[in-house]
């Protein structure tokens, strides 16, 4: 059901079957993973905005919720955040049930399209953000500056936020996201007006985040920033999840890898093709094979086959992907099939 | 309660916006506009007096309808520019946060939706109330100290034209959680207009005894109560003798809305708040 990886054992990015979220690591007993979904799906009049979303992501988890514009992250974030209706399906955030008051008051959310009642300062914005999250005056009083700094925005607390840049806003609603010490926080395109410092500086942010136990769901379009602080991926696409697994095992266990053996034969070539997926055979004199491996393993088991048959290997020149491949691979896979 | 969060903050918003300022500045011209007509009447009037002659035959004109006539376009005034900053302080209160997505943060906050409407409500409300309290306050200080004339019921009257604002402001907040902010506008102010019209044509019923005119007029004060709440308004801060002089007319009214009207005028803010809360609980942003 899933073109870009179907046929094991080249399954190589986990399929989103309902067996594979089952078989993810279960977290230890009493703790409720901090964002769990089931088939959620969203349809605008006859556009599916999002198709089926069933993911979980673990506490303290640092999330990377990749994919194209128009693939349906905000939308899906949106459905967590209770901003838009659920068209079928449910989720569960920090073990509760969407809308839940005192999930909510644990959970902070940087909305994509977002404005604020420019006409106040920094402070005060963050300060009635602050009454909202349900937070005493005292809360407040030490939290305001603390997120203030955290943000870079200390000396602009007093400045009505009219005035501040397209970065400072950005940073401000991260501060409004960051008010209330959420346990798990939202964050949608969090450095699409930032510069390059800015960008490095909402990553180290998450990376204190993370440091602090903090599970954070980070939408994207942007590999870079995704790349740079997630744990575990999902890359989105078409409104479904095309591939989910930690970030390591989606880079390493999609390989590409380049043989110059001294012949080949075609019956070789079957033997060869049930152990790897051979993408295609250059040149006949010392042709090169390249073929796709799930694994390191695997290739060198397919070099001890090519030496049991007596086949004379010259190099072996395994290339790794990166997530940019593995991304684009999927998408591209994906688009061909829905168009 | 958050409820109050966003109240106090619709108000502070409410009063950050140039169309408000406009009808403060306008209410201010109005207000020293009708000081010196109200002068000017005062004197119209003495002149009068001193021109008739001495043995003061025979005229049924009294100040006091003079002066209850000019309270009532004062209020009149008043009531309409209250209506119309309704009108414009709420068309887009949900709409337009949905538009420009002050929204977005909002809603993912511990509150309910319904909070979020009924803050926005009492926010407006409040903002209102302070504005017809200042001005119907204008209204009779002018008559009190320039005219030394006091309208009776003055306290009820300002109740009344309260409830007409909070018609209003129910009928626009319910409207804005359902269409854009030019629509609900577009859909508000033709209501309005047809509430009024709908009791003038009463009143040219009543003028001459044609029921059908007057169930016309019936039925656009269920439709939409402002103009019969208005009209209620004008009949309890005039004397009975400043009624029976005019008769049916444009502003006022002759046969008052019964106590019946008041309560289904109350019930209508009540549910079309209701109704508000419950659009917007699904109301996808
Ligand atoms: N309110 C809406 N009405 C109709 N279509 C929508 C609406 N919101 C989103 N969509 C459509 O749903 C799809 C997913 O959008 P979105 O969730 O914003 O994607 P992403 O955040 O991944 O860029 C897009 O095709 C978009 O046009
Ligand atoms: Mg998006």
């Amino acid at each position: 059901m899933f073109g870009p990886i179907g046929h094991p054992p080249y399954g190589i990015l986990t399929p989103m079957t309902e067996t594979a979220v089952r078989t993810e690591t279960e977290p230890p007993a009493g703790t409720a993973p901090a964002v769990e979904t089931f088939g959620l799906r969203k349809v605008y009049g006859d556009r599916v905005a999002v198709e089926d979303l069933t993911l979980r992501v673990e506490e303290g988890e640092v999330f990377g919720f990749l994919g194209p514009n128009g693939a349906g992250k905000t939308t899906s974030v949106k459905m967590l955040m209770g901003l838009v209706r659920p068209t079928s399906g449910t989720a569960r955030l920090l073990g509760r049930p969407l809308g839940d008051r005192a999930a909510r008051a644990k959970i902070g959310f940087l909305p994509e399209m977002f404005r604020f009642h420019d006409w106040l300062t920094g402070e005060e914005l963050l300060d009635i953000h602050g009454q909202l999250y349900g937070m005493s005056r005292a809360h407040r009083q030490r939290r305001i500056p603390e997120v203030l700094e955290l943000v870079g925005l200390s000396h602009a607390g007093r400045q009505r936020v009219r005035t501040y840049s397209k970065g400072m806003q950005q940073r401000i609603g991260l501060a409004q996201a960051l008010l209330n010490e959420p346990r798990l926080v939202f964050l949608d395109e969090p450095t699409s007006a930032l510069d390059p410092i800015g960008r490095r500086d909402v990553r180290d942010i998450i990376l204190r985040l993370r440091a602090a136990g903090m599970t954070v769901f980070l939408n994207s379009h942007l590999l870079s920033e995704v790349e740079s602080v997630s744990d575990r991926v999902a890359i989105i696409n078409h409104g479904r999840v095309a591939a989910i697994g930690p970030m390591a095992d989606l880079l390493r266990r999609d390989l590409t890898v380049e043989l110059r053996l001294s012949a080949v034969d075609p019956e070789l070539l079957d033997d060869l093709g049930r152990l790897v997926h051979i993408e295609h055979v250059d040149g006949h004199e010392r042709p090169t094979v390249v073929a796709r491996v799930p694994d390191e393993e695997t290739i060198a088991r397919a070099v001890d086959l090519l030496v049991a048959r007596g086949v004379r290997v010259y190099g072996v020149m395994p290339e790794r992907r990166t997530l940019e491949q593995v991304f684009l691979d999927v998408v591209e896979k994906e688009g061909g099939k829905a168009e | 309660m958050k409820a109050l969060v966003i109240a106090r903050l619709t108000f502070r918003e409410a009063l950050q916006r140039k169309l408000i300022w406009g009808v403060l500045a306008l209410s201010l011209v109005f207000v020293a506009l009708y000081a010196f007509g109200f002068h000017l009447l005062v004197r119209e009037w003495n002149e009068m007096q001193a021109r008739r002659p001495a043995d003061g035959g025979g005229s049924i004109l009294t100040y006091e309808i003079f002066a209850s006539s000019m309270v009532m376009l004062g209020l009149y005034t008043v009531n309409f520019l209250a209506g119309i900053m309704t009108i414009f302080a709420a068309v887009g209160a949900i709409a337009s946060e949905i538009d420009s997505g002050t929204l977005h943060a909002i809603i993912p906050k511990p509150l309910a939706r319904w909070e979020l409407v009924l803050g926005k409500y009492l926010g407006y409300a409040g903002m209102l109330v302070v504005y017809i309290a200042i001005m119907v306050g204008s209204v009779m200080l002018t008559a009190r100290l320039i005219g030394s004339y006091t309208p009776p019921n003055i306290i009820q009257g300002m109740l009344l034209i309260v409830l007409v604002a909070m018609i209003l402001l129910s009928l626009t907040m319910l409207g804005s959680t359902i269409f854009s902010t030019i629509a609900n506008g577009v859909i508000v102010f033709m209501l309005y207009g047809m509430a009024m019209t709908g009791g003038l044509v009463e009143q040219i019923g009543t003028v001459l005894s044609n029921q059908t005119m007057i169930n016309i007029g019936i039925a656009t004060s269920i439709l939409l109560p402002s103009d019969s709440m208005w009209r209620l308004a004008s009949y309890v801060v005039q004397p009975q003798i400043a009624i029976s002089f005019t008769g049916p007319n444009p502003l006022g009214t002759t046969v008052p809305p019964s106590a019946t009207a008041v309560q289904y005028a109350i019930a209508y803010c009540l549910i079309l708040l209701l109704g508000a809360m419950l659009v917007f609980r699904r109301r996808d942003l």
